[in-house]
């Protein structure tokens, strides 16, 4: 029982990551129909840019208190942010109206690019990270098990719902959250009715990147290192969850995250933690042949 | 008087195909002018054309004067031009409401409020059906609140795509009382594309015939209708 308390505290903060990764998967498909396959990757530079940051923050000394967390989020959302405006403009836009498997196999090979541009520039070394946060609070007590939940799954819970708030304030309440949905339903019509379209897939793109990097930021306190390849593992395991949750939809987004992120979890502490991958992925493999709307999506046919 | 649409010598097209060529069209201030033609024309490109997609190959389009050739579709739009679309292009999962609200949204500042009264003075069957979404509107429905949601910005000129298209006759009626009843009222200027074009003629002040992205014939509507030529080649139904 305590044992599986424990798993569900790790598999939830695991999957508030992979729902932050999945939102923007499902936002990119739902406004341009297409899988930006580089999005993982943009998780990872948000993982680089918090670390660099917090690189500059210690040999200043000030890598302390929440305040430096706060700081490091912000400036790798800023930084990541410009990287998901420039991906679009530099390797989507120009192909818009192209056939639709060009921004895709685009986007495979935007995700080498970033892969080897952050390997080249940071080497290819695990770059490790020492805890912000270190202890937790003791949730429960059986025998010799001892039900922990960390200050930093406190934080990542406590952001991700926080971020996700705003984000949904972002997309039902504000000009621009009406003008991504109108795009995202019929983008012709959306320009016949004065909405600047390109600009609308451009703020998709950067709202994308700077969840991204709130999830880069999480995972590099959670875990304390990350490399240039984090992002194809946790960008294809956000993929799926985009999948489960029904792609284009955003609740589904984080619903699938949560999913995922719990059976992996649970998958690694009672059955094997070396086929952890191999349970993610047979999700997507059962949600596409059974359920390929997912789990809040809806069918194609709307269309009148 | 400068006209307040002036199309110059405009050819047009998608990829391969040329839609219009060299097509020459003035809508003044508080006409109904429409543009009548067999399927496949045109005139939905020439709509769709004066709203910058497909942006025109050659020639000139102005408003009041001002040239508006190449521009992007939203900077068009927000010079006062509103368009109901060929197939009507409702937002399916938005509420009429929601629908109605969009046609004001990025083109005018001014509170929505009045004009959705004016929206649904026109078409009062809306009203009844604000919280539904788009998408489950019967389709003479959802071409009044297509035409509800351009008028929501209150354009200077209003482009109409075959508003009765697939329409019961008593609806389409209904749409054309409608259309006269604002270009009376409010001075409104409307280019309307028709195929029905003996109620198109008789609405419209002026009409032009397209025929494979050409013009062919220009004149009143009622001279248009008394010509032999239109009356075998379009209005066959009606002869």
């Amino acid at each position: 029982m305590a044992y599986a308390l424990q798993q569900l505290i790790n598999g939830i903060s695991l999957g508030m990551i992979y729902g932050l990764i999945a939102v923007g998967y499902t936002m990119v498909y739902g406004i341009i129909g297409m899988i930006n396959f580089a999005h993982g990757d943009v998780f990872m530079i948000g993982a680089f840019i918090a670390l660099i940051t917090a690189l500059l923050l210690s040999a200043g000394g000030m890598l302390d208190g929440p305040a430096a967390i706060l700081l490091m989020l912000l400036i790798s959302m800023a930084f990541t942010a410009f990287y998901g405006w420039t991906m679009e403009r530099v390797a989507y836009r120009p192909l818009r109206g192209s056939f639709r498997l060009a921004p895709l196999i685009t986007a495979i090979g935007l995700s080498i690019v970033l892969q080897n541009y952050v390997q080249v520039s940071q080497g290819a070394r695990v770059k490790p990270m020492e805890a912000l946060l270190p202890g937790g609070i003791e949730v429960m007590r059986d025998g010799g098990f001892v039900v922990q939940l960390s200050f930093t799954q406190m934080l990542i819970i406590g952001v991700t719902l926080a971020v996700l708030a705003v984000f949904t304030l972002l997309v039902t309440r504000t000009p621009l959250g009406r003008a991504m949905r109108a795009c995202e339903q019929d983008r012709k019509m959306a320009a016949l009715l004065g909405i600047d379209t390109d600009r609308t897939i451009s703020l998709t793109f950067v709202i994308g990147a700077a969840l991204a990097a709130v999830a880069g930021t999480m995972y590099l306190l959670r875990y304390g290192v990350i490399d240039f390849y984090i992002g194809f593992l946790a960008g294809v395991k956000a993929f799926t969850a985009a999948v489960l949750g029904g792609i284009g939809s955003l609740p589904g987004a984080v619903l699938g995250g949560l999913l995922i992120g719990l059976i992996e979890t649970f998958w690694s502490a009672y059955f094997s933690v070396q086929y952890k991958d191999v349970a993610a992925f047979s999700i997507l493999v059962l949600t596409l042949i059974f359920l390929p709307t997912g789990l809040l999506g809806r069918q194609e046919v709307e269309k009148v | 008087m400068t006209p307040l649409l002036d199309i110059d010598c405009l050819s047009a097209g998608y990829g391969a195909v040329q839609a219009l060529s060299d097509v020459s069209l003035q809508v003044m201030s508080g006409e109904i002018v429409t543009l009548i033609g067999a399927n496949g024309a045109g005139k939905s490109s020439l709509l769709m054309s004066i709203c910058g997609d497909p942006k025109p190959r050659a020639g000139r389009i102005r408003l009041t004067g001002e040239d508006i050739t190449g521009a992007p579709t939203h900077a068009i739009m927000r010079r006062g031009v509103a368009q109901s679309p060929e197939g009507r292009r409702i937002f399916p999962r938005m509420t009429v409401r929601e629908n109605l609200l969009m046609g004001a949204e990025a083109l005018t500042r001014e509170d929505p409020a009045a004009q959705l009264e004016q929206v649904f003075t026109l078409f009062p069957r809306l009203k009844e059906r604000l919280a539904q979404r788009g998408g489950t509107l019967s389709g003479g429905e959802q071409q009044m609140l297509a035409i509800g949601r351009a008028l929501m910005s209150k354009p200077r000129l209003l482009l109409l795509d075959e508003p009765s298209l697939g329409l019961a006759p008593l609806v389409a009626k209904l749409i054309f009382g409608a259309i006269r009843r604002l270009n009376a009222e409010t001075g409104l200027t409307v280019l309307l594309v028709e195929q029905n074009a003996f109620q198109a003629l008789r609405l419209a002040h002026r009409g032009y015939v397209l025929v494979n992205g050409r013009i062919t014939m220009e004149g009143s509507g009622a001279a248009l209708l008394a010509r032999p030529e239109i009356r075998e080649a379009y209005l066959g139904g009606h002869g």
